[in-house]
């Protein structure tokens, strides 16, 4: 038992989604949480993360509740959060804590709102059952300050939690962002464009427990040094989502596209080559890396090079599979994403497409794996592939909000 | 995030975007430096202190206006460019009913128009020439006895061309004695003769980083008789016109910056415009499928404008880039998602064309511009 005088009194209680409670992988997917909450953490001086059932507990450093929320509201595998008073499990202050916590609403709303109370035991021992807890503190909240229950549609839940040893009391509950802890599921290299799609690709797998690493082309003079400065800045967006730095493999690709081009005849296959190209060589990069899938940000007939026919034979060039968590979306589902994400405004700053590059008005929509390994055997596409990795360079990119 | 060599040019590489910005002048540097480590008091102060940053305060505001043949009290420093245009452009028309503005002004002016037009004020724009040049009946035919405001750039940014604001200003004036002229001379200053006692302007903006100052300084010369609403509240600084305690690094280096330039011109702008010249020649005579955008007889000595058809803008920039040559871009159409440049468009410069602007300096040396020319060559050939 922690020292009372030196116990704070509030701290933030952490769920977590409930979907990967059952089954045998529960105490890993719990660990990676606790690990994963401690980095989130780290930098607030301090602050500390336990683990109860079913919840985590965050208390505070010197930052106080706002910063851990901050801290918090970007971990995967969370289903929400709520600041809590601490206090202890005594039904006189527990019932004290929710009066003052409803005093609160009411000036903060400037009315009286409607209200219920919700009670969990997570020490069964409590004398009181839930129901009974509930009743309590809500009598005392309409004695106390004549505020009216509305068990179905309230304007304000009052939460009460007994645990071993606190009880705590809340009525704010933040959202998570749901999904699961990154790491639980493995590493993926993703693809990483200056546009809108891949970014939020990259989100939607860190969201589902990957760890991202991402590969970049290049093409200068085609795409210049901001384009590049512009992918380094959305992988530190992921990484601040991922909590860990994202390696970033720059690839010098003008070379290999001009190959690809000149063989290319009326330049309707290009888009489809290059893409193949980058599929060859985000393969090397994920094996090296211990990937065990590529991902883009390919939505089905966004563009030309979407088709299904055209995703197909993009796909074929590489084993691995290729991972498309945009595929479904309209683009507004995904430009929704990447602005609640934190991707979007960078993702719309002038940039210069690799792929547009040598590209005619009306592209290959249909094409033949025949027709493009007709064309690639005329070169040594595996070494194209080998010398991009070969100059490739590593931009270890450090989370930033 | 240390600043280090990385940031900074090469000696062998050539600069010819002072359009964009210019280098510094050292002397500039260290007039600003010493504004903040040694005579950093507040003019407002009353003590020795402040009486030395006054003092400086002053004389920067006698170099700004000297330069320009305005009296000091009419000078005004701002935050750069944009705000001695906002200043003027928000400023003189609180209740202005109707506004005429060019139509390929810069951004600073043209959105600040388009807010206006917003707010219910109604907004003529007068359409350049193919040439580039906006005419002064057109302005004449476009103002009437309630007009608040005409606005007009002096040297148009993206193509270079010299704009007859005199005579566009005596022509306003003819018909709208009341009606607030506001030139634009950011681009102008430093390169042609500026003499406001002479003319009808009843304000102009300048820039400090344009002629070798650091970006952030600028300053708006007002009329004495003309009169402006402030953009900001404050403590009475600037006259009430733009409040604030002084931006005196940026002061000290404006006044001086503006006072070399104003030295130098009688000297640089021939030789700008001889240098562009050369540069024209070597390059057309290399490329014949290249254009100039711009009556060459109305071309500013510091700005080359040129256009290579079906090619892309901004890998023709890089690829100068990666020669050592920095330039700027633009195109009349949007290259996947960078803006079309509205002054390519109303000049009627077709959209297949990939827009380069070379632009000098006076600090642009004789050896750079058959260098430079040779890497445009290169570089075109290279993407073509």
């Amino acid at each position: 038992v922690t020292d009372t005088a030196a116990t704070p009194t509030e701290l933030v209680l952490v769920r977590y989604s409930e979907i990967f409670l059952k089954g045998n992988n529960r105490s890993f997917f719990e660990q990676r949480l606790v690990d994963n909450a401690r980095r989130a953490v780290a930098g607030l001086p301090g602050a500390r993360i336990e683990r109860s059932h079913a919840r985590l507990y965050a208390w505070p450093g010197e930052g106080g509740l706002p910063k851990l929320v901050r801290a918090l509201e970007r971990l995967f595998g969370v289903a929400s959060l709520s600041p809590a008073r601490v206090v202890p499990r005594d039904l006189d202050a527990i019932r004290a804590a929710a009066v003052a916590e409803m005093r609160a609403e009411v000036a903060r709303l400037g009315r009286n709102p409607t209200f219920k109370v919700e009670s969990r035991r997570a020490d069964k021992r409590f004398p009181l059952g839930s129901m009974e807890v509930s009743r309590e503190v809500g009598a005392s909240i309409v004695g106390e300050l004549g505020l009216p229950v509305d068990v179905h549609t309230p304007e304000r839940t009052v939460g009460v939690e007994i645990g071993w040893e606190h009880a705590f009391v809340f009525v704010e509950t933040v959202a998570g962002p749901g999904g699961l802890p990154v790491g639980v599921t493995g590493r993926v290299e993703l693809l990483l464009s200056g546009g809108i799609d891949s970014p939020v690709a990259g989100w939607l797998l860190c969201k589902r427990g990957c760890t991202i690493g991402a590969t970049y082309f290049h093409s200068f003079p085609y795409t210049g040094e901001k384009t590049q400065d512009k992918v380094t800045r959305l992988a530190g967006l992921l990484a601040a989502w991922q909590l860990a730095d994202v390696r970033l493999k720059v690839v010098p690709f003008t070379d290999a596209q001009k190959q690809l081009r000149d063989q290319s005849g009326d330049g309707r296959l290009a888009v489809v080559l290059y893409r193949r190209m980058m599929m060859r060589v985000a393969e090397r990069v994920a094996r090296a890396a211990g990937a065990k899938a590529l991902a883009t940000g390919e939505a089905l007939a966004q563009v030309a090079s979407q088709t299904l026919e055209n995703l197909a034979v993009i796909g074929a060039a590489t084993t691995l599979p290729v991972l498309r968590p945009c595929l479904a979306h309209d683009k507004q589902e995904t430009i929704a994403i990447a602005r609640r994400i934190g991707t979007y405004d960078t993702s719309i700053e002038p940039y210069d497409d690799c792929c547009s590059l040598f590209v005619p008005e009306h592209p290959e929509t249909r094409a033949k794996l025949a027709a493009v390994e007709a064309i690639e055997a005329k070169l040594n596409v595996d070494a194209i592939a080998d010398d991009c990795v070969a100059r490739a360079s590593d931009v270890v990119v450090r989370p930033q909000r | 995030m240390d600043i280090n060599a990385e940031h900074s040019m090469q000696h062998w590489e050539i600069y010819l975007d002072n359009g964009a910005t210019t280098a510094v002048d050292p002397r500039v540097a260290a007039a600003a430096l010493s504004a903040m480590t040694e005579a950093w008091g507040n003019p407002s102060s009353s003590h020795r202190l402040g009486a030395a940053a006054a003092r400086l305060l002053t004389h920067a505001r006698a170099q700004v206006a000297a330069a320009l043949g305005a009296d000091a009290g009419e000078i005004t420093f701002t935050s750069g460019g944009t705000e001695a245009n906002a200043l003027a452009l928000q400023g003189a028309t609180a209740r202005a009913k109707h506004v005429v503005v060019s139509g390929f002004e810069h951004p600073s002016v043209a959105d600040a128009a388009r807010a206006l037009a917003e707010r219910g004020v109604e907004v003529t724009t007068v359409a350049p020439s193919p040439g580039g040049v906006v005419a002064p009946e057109a302005f004449a035919q476009a103002v009437r006895a309630e007009t608040a405001l005409v606005a007009c750039l002096w040297v148009q940014n993206e193509i270079g061309t010299v704009q007859p604001v005199d005579a566009i200003a005596r022509a306003v004036k003819a018909r709208a004695p009341r009606c607030h002229v506001h030139v634009d001379a950011v681009q102008a200053l430093g390169k042609l003769p500026i003499d406001l006692a002479a003319s009808a302007f009843d304000s102009l903006a300048l820039s400090a980083h344009k002629i070798h100052g650091p970006k952030g300084a600028g300053a708006l010369w007002l009329r004495k008789s003309a009169r402006l609403r402030p953009l900001v509240y404050g403590g009475g600084q600037e006259r009430g016109l733009r409040p604030g305690t002084e931006g005196m690094p940026g002061i000290v280096a404006l006044g001086l910056a503006v006072e070399l330039a104003a030295q130098a011109r009688a000297e640089a702008a021939p030789r700008m415009a001889r240098l562009r010249d050369q540069l024209w020649e070597a390059i057309a005579q290399a490329l014949p499928t290249v254009m100039r955008h711009g009556d060459p007889a109305l071309a500013a000595p510091h700005v080359l404008s040129i256009g290579f058809p079906h090619l892309l803008a901004e890998p023709l920039l890089h690829a100068l880039e990666a020669k050592g040559v920095y330039v700027s871009a633009g195109s009349a159409c949007h290259a996947k998602e960078r803006k079309p440049s509205t002054t390519l468009r109303a000049i009627g410069v077709p959209d297949h064309v990939a827009t380069l602007r070379l632009s000098l300096s006076r600090l642009t040396r004789d050896d750079e511009i058959a260098r430079a020319a040779e890497a445009v060559v290169a570089a075109v050939k290279e993407l073509s």
